[in-house]
């Protein structure tokens, strides 16, 4: 007990010291590698925690793909870097950022210290009714049962947002073919992996994905390892990135929100509210969502992670 | 027999994981870039087989065991890449021996 105190004691240390190093880091670069580090060790702590969907997610999204999204950030920065760094702000300005910063930092802490001892929950209601659901993973149970309309918003807030990208390219690249993310090297070790990983990975993605009605897992932490691999293929140059006008390729992407739309109306109907499952269909209808959200989620955090259009329209059929 | 399991458990563990101090201490002291691979690459490859090999007296046979020697063959083929990718950016330039060509420095 007391040695799993002193692991926990020093995980929390650790974090704490990346934390600060990464705020203070003077390079983009290396702020983004320590924020990536930062995310792997957070991951440990919800594991530590028990919970490991949450630690599976904060991996994949938070550290993983996040990271990556933020290393291309500092690749396209890194030519502006040094004027901005000769533009650095006042020191007055500086003080105000730190204040305001560290007053912020003191209200959440005075707020997570003034929460009431037991917390308020929900937990032992969950429990209680889980069976009608046909899940037995809890956090499964919660977010498509209890907490579904947050998850329908989570999900579909993708969509908005991979528009948001593609909105980036000049008008002439819109539809094209997103830039291709890595250097066409058909001797490297990448090539390999690129051949050898994919059949592994996606095995584990549909397996993550099924599992987690049952266990920890689910459509977001399978989408994220469906991702990956297609995007080890396009870095390794095996693949090209998709023309962005293509048909199938729209339809993939909004399909999982168009299900989940639907089945949220159809309960209005069959079960008197928004995104209610009729009795005895709450399991068959969960499978149909996750399952379906799961392609929608793979391509559009993989396009998320390509960016926009780069190629004319015409020119890259 | 149990004993005799978890004192196989007990001694591979640690070794595997004097690699691992082995490994992040040549992270730390080796002079470039391809030694300091070589020693990170060396405690994956060593460190985390030994961990795996003396955890597999613990865990359930078939499927428990079976997960985590693909783990390690995952970590493998995921190490032995990454080494070959980062070696070949670290690559001295040719007529200026002892510069790496780019990447990071620390």
């Amino acid at each position: 007990m007391n040695m799993a105190l002193a692991a926990d004691a020093f995980l929390a240390l650790l974090i704490l010291g990346l934390a600060i190093w990464t705020i203070a880091a003077s390079q983009t670069y290396g702020a983004v590698v320590g924020f990536v580090a930062y995310g792997l060790l957070v991951a440990l702590v919800w594991v530590r925690l028990g919970s490991v969907d949450v630690a599976m997610t904060e991996a994949a999204l938070g550290s993983g793909l996040t990271g990556l999204l933020l290393l291309g950030a500092a690749a396209h920065l890194a030519p502006l870097e040094a004027a901005e760094r000769q533009a650095r702000p006042g020191p007055w300005l500086r003080l105000l950022v730190g204040a305001l910063c560290v007053a912020v930092t003191a209200v959440l802490a005075a707020v997570v210290l003034s929460l009431p001892e037991p917390a308020p929950t929900l937990a032992p209601a969950v429990a209680e009714h889980l069976a009608t659901l046909g899940v037995q993973n809890p956090v499964t149970g919660v977010l498509l049962g209890y907490r579904a309309i947050d998850t329908l918003l989570e999900t579909v807030v993708l969509v908005p947002a991979l528009v948001a990208v593609w909105s980036l390219a000049t008008d002439p690249a819109w539809g094209g073919r997103p830039a291709s993310p890595g250097p066409r090297d058909p001797g490297s070790a990448l090539t390999l992996l690129a051949q050898v990983l994919p059949p592994v990975g996606i095995l584990v993605g549909i397996h993550l994905l099924w599992i987690g009605a049952d266990a920890p897992g689910g459509k977001f932490q399978g989408a994220v390892v469906l991702a990956a691999m297609w995007v080890l293929v396009l870095v390794a140059g095996l693949r090209r990135p998709p023309a962005l006008a293509g048909r199938p390729l729209r339809w993939l992407i909004v399909l999982g929100a168009l299900v989940f739309i639907a089945i949220g109306l159809s309960g209005v109907w069959l079960a008197g509210a928004f995104l209610a499952y009729p009795e005895g269909l709450a399991k068959p209808l969960i499978l149909a969502i996750e399952i379906l959200l799961t392609p929608s989620l793979a391509v559009i955090l993989g396009l998320l992670l390509l960016g926009p259009a780069v190629t004319d329209r015409g020119s890259g059929t | 027999m149990t004993l005799a399991l978890t004192l196989f458990t007990v001694v591979c563990v640690s070794l595997g994981a004097l690699f691992f101090l082995a490994g992040t201490l040549g992270l730390l002291r080796f002079p470039d870039t391809l030694t300091r691979l070589h020693a990170l690459t060396n405690a994956d490859n060593l460190g985390l087989g030994l961990v795996l090999l003396g955890l597999l007296p613990q865990v359930a046979w078939p499927l428990g065991a079976l997960k985590l020697i693909a783990v390690w063959l995952l970590a493998l083929l995921a190490g032995a890449t990454v080494g070959q990718l980062l070696g070949a950016a670290a690559r001295p330039v040719p007529g200026n021996p002892g510069e790496p060509a780019d990447g990071p420095t620390p």
